[in-house]
């Protein structure tokens, strides 16, 4: 018996919502009496791979096919299952991200495992029953869902478990073969293409984030969303109607029917705070609301708040966030 | 071509959600349902694809009880051929996957789609439930696709871009936006709906996976602190000194 975490890798680092998904891992793993080893995916690197022993693991797969670097739905789901045999893995955690969601439902098929998605908080082990807490309403409510199942699948939303730092020694790396076959790989990507990313930051893995809506009244405005993100290091992102109308690509709507994020600061410029978007964002650790309208409904949702003009705060914002150095 | 659309039924994007007093069941009364946002994607796409290959038909699928059937309607208003509902509650992803799958192999579908997720659940699992259960590939999510005989070709998001991946058919994908723009009923769609075809089916021998054992609301904000517009930069010095995320 053992926990399997998956780790994605990018450029040869592990991502941030890995490191959480390890610690997350680590941590079943430590309630139930064993150890966790994790399974790479993606450009990784060994050096790094090794340091996911600071996130509690204690053994690292990792396969060299070369096709791997590129998400590949029925490669990535044969890689998984087959160390979650060796492993003999009882529990598998893996991101709640679009490679999470997509090899996740079609592993708990092949392992005849029960799956939980977007799972915000260690599971309880108690009587028998193992029980994890997820997002469910699209942020609206969270639900307590028992996994029946033997084998058991995780995949934990992002930015709602503190990764560990310094919980253990270097894991051991191991090479590790999925004898991946050309059938695998059958849905490999003909191209990949990546966004440009206003600072390097990108929303689903941002601890901050900076917002605007229709209150910004024109794409040529953005640059001041853009400043203070800059300064902050912060993702940019908008509400429904601004990426309706094209000011800003689809991929940074955030709400109900968007994405969903859970950064630590979530600052809102000129966006009155519907229903659907409030439900995209309300796990946010910490909201700061800036309206001209102080009766805008997103003021009920927020930590701070600014009644003024975009145009007018957002500036004084970003020189004061440069003053702090 | 043969199109197969899932399409779940879900609270409105306004409602505020509440549960029974025992916090085991979402609280129906006095919710308007409607078909789930991602799936209108789906759907929309379907028969857009449908209409271009001159041929083919899209049928509708959905597994719930009968209180579904006015979206089921819906979905046959805006386009669908004709419709399947499986009466059983979808308790569990795994559970309506495999209903979906035993259909899908049943009418020999080349083409299933659905939502991302449902804006319920937000499970995001059947699509790949699906697909692996039949043995065919799972594209998902999806933000494009498009179809040159039985070849398809989709955009699939990954975080921070996009792979664009070929499939031939049969084969699932999970649909979202900028897919295209989801169409709404007619009047004559309406009109012709009524006396489009729909099937009751039963469900298919299953065992769920999961419980839901419990609802609960998230916390509620403490209250908000306002800083006056005039010393916008405090806010910078609450965050780093107070709040401790900058």
């Amino acid at each position: 018996m053992s926990v399997l975490v998956v780790v994605e890798c990018d450029n040869g680092e592990v991502k941030k919502s890995s490191l959480e998904v390890a610690s997350y891992g680590s941590q079943v793993a430590q309630l139930l009496g064993t150890t966790a080893t994790a399974i790479a995916v993606g450009v990784a690197s060994e050096a790094n791979l090794g340091q996911l022993g600071e996130q509690g693991i204690s053994k690292v797969l990792y396969d060299a096919e070369p096709r791997l670097k590129d998400f590949v739905n029925g490669a990535y789901t044969k890689l998984i299952a087959a160390a979650a045999e060796k492993e003999q893995s009882q529990v598998i955690v893996l991101a709640n991200s679009n490679i999470g969601a997509a090899v996740g439902s079609r592993l708990s098929v092949r392992l005849k495992a029960s799956l939980a998605t977007n799972v915000v908080e260690l599971p309880k082990v108690e009587g028998g029953k193992f029980t994890v807490r997820r997002g469910a309403y699209s942020g609206k409510a969270l639900s307590d869902v028992v996994l029946t199942s033997d084998r058991k699948i995780i995949a934990v939303k992002k930015n709602s478990i503190e990764a560990l730092h310094n919980a253990g020694q270097a894991a051991t790396v191991e090479q590790f073969s999925a004898q991946l076959t050309d059938t695998d790989f059958a849905d490999a990507p003909k191209q990949v293409i990546m966004q440009e990313q206003a600072g390097g930051v990108l929303l689903p893995e941002a601890d901050k984030v900076v917002s605007g809506g229709r209150g910004m009244k024109g794409p040529e405005n953005w640059y001041l969303i853009e400043d203070l993100a800059k300064a902050l290091h912060a993702a940019t992102a908008c509400s429904k109607p601004v990426s309706d109308v094209d000011w800003r690509p689809h991929h940074e709507h955030v709400g109900q029917t968007g994405i969903t994020v859970s950064p630590n600061l979530y600052i809102a410029c000129g966006i009155s705070g519907a229903i659907q978007h409030l439900a995209g964002v309300n796990s946010s650790k910490v909201i700061v609301v800036i309206n001209k309208d102080p009766e805008a409904p997103f003021f009920k949702a927020a930590d701070y708040g600014i009644v003024g003009d975009v145009f007018d705060v957002l500036p004084k914002l970003t020189q004061a966030v440069k003053e702090l150095g | 071509m043969k199109f197969l659309v899932c399409i779940s039924n879900v609270p409105d994007t306004t409602t505020k959600i509440t549960f029974t007093p025992d916090n085991k069941e979402f609280n129906k009364a006095g919710v308007q349902f409607v078909i789930n946002p991602w799936d209108e994607y789906a759907l929309t796409r379907a028969i857009e694809l449908k209409e271009a290959q001159g041929s083919g038909t899209v049928t509708v699928i959905n597994v719930g009880e009968a209180d579904t059937e006015p979206n089921i309607r819906k979905a046959l208003a805006i386009g669908a051929d004709d419709a399947i509902r499986v009466n059983a509650k979808p308790t569990d992803a795994f559970f309506v996957a495999e209903q979906i799958a035993a259909i899908a192999k049943e009418g020999a579908y080349d083409v299933i789609l659905m939502g991302r997720e449902s804006i319920d659940y937000n499970g995001s699992q059947v699509h790949g439930m699906v697909g692996e259960l039949l043995g065919i590939p799972t594209v998902a999510p999806a933000m494009k696709l498009d179809m040159s005989g039985n070849t398809a070709t989709l955009e699939r998001e990954i975080e921070g871009g996009k792979e664009i991946v070929e499939v031939t058919t049969p084969f699932v994908a999970s649909c979202q936006q900028p897919m295209c723009e989801p169409r709404i009923p007619n009047m004559r769609g309406i009109m012709t709906a009524r006396t489009k075809p729909l099937k009751v089916v039963q469900p298919v021998g299953s065992d769920a996976r999961t419980e839901v054992a419990e609802y609960a609301l998230p916390p509620k904000k403490q209250g908000v602190k306002l800083i006056p517009a005039e010393n916008a930069g405090e806010l910078i010095k609450l965050l780093r000194n107070e709040a401790k995320v900058i």
